[in-house]
């Protein structure tokens, strides 16, 4: 550690406890920088080899009045010494830098929980904004929760004394000083924070040193005053051994497909218009053109996607990526996709809805959209991500199917998988698939509609191609020759040729797992970002000796073959969404299955406790 | 941000060797291609008479003297009559979906610049329902050859009006006459910064020709309206200054670095006065030839090709030809410049390197 042997001792003489796993919460004014204390505290606990996951919960507005309640951000994360999968049902401890992230995210710290507050803010303007009739630090309403008041503000104001930076931005440095807090409560190391530090604000030597200095005086303001009576340690989780790294689901989305571009040997297309909470992939691959990525930012969603549409019927590899409200004006040009038959992955980031709906917030009510909102018979392709690190397999997972099978394919992603974190076991190229791509070129027996015998794929014929000049578009096309027709025989078997084609994609997806026994009273089937809390709910009642299993379906449209399969071993299915049970219905038309929808559409994953206690019920 | 000046004279330097190209590159021998090689087996399903007929003829004649090896030119069309175009032109083609046809389009051209790529449109598709794009694609200086059949009517839908259409015109959705201010496409596209922009009518086929080799050969967001006659839902709209017997006193022809003169005598021209074309006379109120406006299709500003797209019948001589055309960085230039760019700095993209980057930690 870089901070100087006394702490050392400081820290011997104190009792010491090692815990599994910590829920923290750092809330604050979205002013107040909790996301970088929060994506801080992450990078080391995965550096020092915990286990952890993230949720970070950012308010719609981009600054809402300082102080006020709209205005709160926070970010949560779970580390631990087990192998977790999700961020935590309630925290353990809340760092509150203001009254109005205290009023908000009070009733879901745990009974008994660590609070800390910063003292400094609880004036009464901020006790006023943020609703508060008394103050909460003189009166007992806190006093089921260990409180630590701490002056975070004018603590750290004391230690940039002499500093050259405008009072302002000292200020603006109180969230490294709680972040110095917080890794001395949980016996953390600085040096992490410290590099990204120095790196991120090279340029601006003053600010790094400012920071640091707050980092530190927090850390040693713990360590002297002994304001904390003991501390903490998470020990190392087992982990499968590897290279890791921490991603969030919308950067490992990005590099996904660059990576899966590059596997067809084709460049990237990314055609968008900026959109929560899908931007960061924009964002991300905008800073990719070494790869030969092209981002074209449309002038809005239908362009593009008619751009990332043109783009692959010349030849590249054509994405486009938006959020509900978006895929909603994609429609028309999706169906065009289906009837000339051009690969094209679709990304849609969900959120709540309908409408604009809670933009920043997480949901799972597009699962619907994505399969049938588009006029007539019109099918694609739908994977999904289970985890933020998911997302790059599965991104890979879509390219390959679209490419292969020559159709549109969703890659359905959501808030919660967009924005949270993971540790990332950063695959060895070996791993990926072979799925490089082949054009058309031979002028001998070409039709624009002869089909793959296996498959059904329709030849790529790019243009540029000599002798192989045709014409495509959204009238019905004759059966081989992609002529136009109008013959009814011929439409009805167009209409049973793309949904087959989607069909077949079956023969090329794996089979859907079960996590636990292979048959037993109760499966909890999932699909998205449920994974992490159906997964636990299920780990803890197997812990228990209950006969639950669980399963995630990553492949949504066609359904891998053993699905009925699966779901028949049990007694029961339940379906837990984030939606008014979408799967469920699909499972219960497709199957005849008398599956049990639990839904809950708040914005937010479930909880663990909610999961297990639905299961309990069928018990 | 400022403006990257030695980025876009790299770019500028480019300009000569970027872009589709020619018949005969690569050390092939050239093939002569005729106006045979770009029709298709296709029927024709335009209403005989329409306008769209000689439209499709100027087009199919002039392809063979671009010198572009038609497996490197794609048409690409939206909805309506126009559109379609592309079913009958022997080279690629995608008919797309209503008034996006420019999106496709962009797409297109930036996965390859190589390609030579048109568009073909109507007043409805480009100015109603895609009215964003026509704006966006124009303003964006990608290199697109836009032509936009103006026929001032809803064909395909069987005759409603259209954007352009004449305000009180009798039909089928205005049973007492529109009450919608028409658009003028031309005021649209010179508002949108279009680097090319010019007119043409679909009965006078030299002028049409000349034009679409002009369109073809431009650089950058070229737009071409074209007058074109519905004869079964809006017969005539034009031609109370377009027929052969009205057409030199009622239509101006521009010429680059000419006086504006029309009128059979070629005695009338248009004088300036302030901001405002006037008809003047030569020889008339002691007005000579050098207070005719001269024409000047490559000055950077629009607006004196602004007043000019505005003048409309009856009150002024309806302008035909380029009335802009001028030289910018092209879009798809400035995407690859940058491809490039990063490539040079940065390398070519390793994906080893792009999953193993930021901070990373081994689990033993
Ligand atoms: S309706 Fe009018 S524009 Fe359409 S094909 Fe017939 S004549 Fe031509």
């Amino acid at each position: 550690m870089s901070v100087t042997t006394k702490e050392d001792q400081t820290k011997q003489q104190l009792p010491v406890e090692e815990l599994d796993t910590v829920t923290i919460r750092f809330a604050g004014d979205s002013g107040d920088g909790m996301q970088i204390t929060g994506t801080q505290f992450t990078s080391t606990s995965a550096i020092i080899g915990n286990d952890i996951s993230t949720l970070p919960d950012f308010p719609a507005e981009i600054r809402a009045p300082a102080g006020s309640l709209p205005g709160v951000s926070g970010y949560q994360l779970n580390f631990s010494s087990r192998d977790i999968h999700t961020p935590g049902d309630e925290p353990n401890v809340l760092v509150a830098m203001n009254p109005a992230a205290l009023k908000v995210n009070l009733k879901d710290l745990e009974a008994g929980g660590i609070l800390v507050l910063n003292t400094d803010e609880f004036t009464e303007s901020n006790l006023k904004k943020a609703g508060y009739a008394t103050n909460p630090l003189d009166d007992d309403s806190l006093s089921g929760y260990r409180v630590f008041k701490l002056p975070i503000t004018s603590n750290t104001l004391k230690a940039l004394e002499g500093s050259s930076l405008p009072f302002k931005q000292q200020e603006r440095c109180k969230n490294f000083y709680a972040l110095g807090l917080m890794y001395w409560l949980y016996d953390r190391p600085l040096e992490p924070t410290v590099k990204w530090v120095e790196g991120k604000f090279s340029a601006k030597p003053e600010v790094a040193e400012a920071n640091l200095m707050a980092l530190h005086a927090g850390y040693n303001y713990a360590d002297t005053t002994e304001v904390f009576t003991n501390y903490y340690k998470v020990g190392k989780a087992k982990i499968r051994p590897g290279k890791y790294r921490n991603i969030t689901g919308n950067e490992a989305t990005a590099i996904g497909f660059i990576t899966a571009a590059n596997l067809t040997g084709r460049p990237l297309f990314y055609g968008s218009y900026p959109i929560t909470p899908a931007s960061d992939i924009l964002h991300e691959l905008s800073k990719h053109k070494n790869f030969g990525v092209k981002t074209f930012q449309a002038e809005d969603e239908i362009a593009a996607i008619g751009a990332a549409i043109g783009a692959a019927f010349a030849g590249d590899i054509g994405l486009t990526g938006t959020s509900g409200p978006g895929i909603a004006l994609k429609s028309e040009a999706i169906g065009l996709a289906v009837m000339t038959e051009l690969p094209l992955v679709i990304i849609d980031v969900q959120r709540g809805g309908p409408s604009t709906g809670l933009p920043t917030k997480t949901e799972q009510a597009d699962l619907l959209q994505v399969m049938f909102g588009r006029n007539s018979e019109c099918p694609a392709g739908v994977v999904a991500p289970a985890t933020p690190a998911d997302c790059f397999r599965m991104a890979i997972e879509a390219v390959r199917l679209a490419t292969k099978y020559m159709t549109p394919v969703f890659f359905l992603s959501d808030g919660y998988l967009g924005n949270g974190s993971e540790p990332w076991a950063i695959p060895s190229m070996e791993d990926l698939p072979e799925m490089k791509v082949s054009f058309r070129t031979e002028v001998e027996g070409f039709f624009p509609y002869l089909r793959d015998e296996q498959t059904l794929a329709r030849p790529w014929a790019i243009p540029g191609t000599p002798g192989l000049e045709h014409r495509i578009g959204g009238i019905e096309k004759q059966h081989i020759t992609g002529n136009v027709s109008y013959d009814p025989d011929n439409h009805d078997l167009m209409v049973r040729l793309r949904a087959e084609k989607v069909e077949r994609m079956k023969q090329d997806i794996p089979d859907l797992e079960v996590f636990g026994k292979p048959e037993g009273r109760v499966l909890l089937l999932g699909w998205g970002s449920t994974y992490g809390s159906i997964t636990t709910a299920a780990e803890q009642l197997q812990n228990r000796g209950v006969s639950v299993s669980s399963a995630h379906l990553r492949y949504l449209n066609p359904f891998p073959k053993n699905t009925e399969a699966v779901l028949r071993s049990f007694d029961h299915v339940i379906i837990p969404e984030l939606n008014l049970g979408q799967l469920a219905m699909l499972i219960r038309a497709k199957y005849l299955i008398d599956a049990a929808s639990f839904t809950m559409v708040k914005g937010k994953p479930f909880k663990v406790s909610e999961l297990i206690r639905k299961v309990e019920e069928y018990l | 941000m400022m403006r990257d000046e030695s980025f876009i004279a790299g770019i500028k330097e480019d300009m000569s060797t970027n872009g589709e190209k020619t018949n005969g590159a690569n050390g092939q021998t050239p093939v002569k291609l005729t106006r045979k090689d770009f029709q298709t087996d296709q029927e024709v399903r335009w209403c005989p008479g329409c306008g769209d007929y000689s439209i499709l003829a100027q087009v199919q004649k002039v392809m063979p003297e671009l010198g572009v090896p038609k497996e490197n030119i794609v048409f690409i069309s939206g909805i309506g009559c126009s559109s379609r175009f592309p079913y009958y032109m022997n080279t690629y083609g995608f008919h797309t979906i209503h008034g996006r046809a420019p999106a496709f389009a962009t797409g297109v051209k930036l996965a390859n610049p190589d390609l030579q790529v048109w568009v073909i449109t109507g007043d409805g598709d480009a100015l109603s329902i895609g009215g964003n794009h026509f704006i966006h694609a124009l303003r964006r200086n990608i290199d697109l050859k836009i032509i936009l059949f103006n026929n001032r009517i809803y064909g395909l839908t069987k005759g409603q009006y259209s954007p352009t259409s004449e305000l009180g015109k009798k039909n089928k959705s205005a049973p007492m006459g529109t009450i919608d201010y028409p658009i003028n496409p031309l005021s649209m596209a010179f508002a949108a910064e279009a680097t090319f922009v010019g007119r043409s009518m679909d009965i006078d086929p030299k002028h049409l020709s000349m034009m679409v080799e002009r369109l073809a050969a431009h650089k950058g967001s070229g737009f071409l309206e074209v007058y074109q006659n519905c004869n079964i839902f809006n017969d005539g709209a034009f031609k109370s200054f377009n027929e052969r017997e009205v057409r030199d006193e009622k239509m101006i022809y521009l010429e680059h670095g000419k006086p504006l003169l029309f009128g059979k005598e070629r005695d009338k021209g248009i004088y300036i006065n302030k901001v405002k074309p006037e008809i003047v006379t030569v020889g008339e109120n002691g007005i000579t030839i050098d207070d005719i406006l001269v024409h000047d299709e490559n000055t950077l500003e629009p607006n004196l090709s602004y007043i000019l797209g505005r003048m409309q019948y009856p009150e002024y001589p309806v302008p035909m030809g380029v009335f802009r055309a001028v030289q910018k960085p092209t879009y798809e230039q400035m995407l690859h410049g940058q491809v490039s760019k990063a490539i040079s700095t940065s390398g070519a993209g390793d994906i080893s390197k792009l999953i193993n980057a930021g901070e990373t930690w081994e689990i033993n």
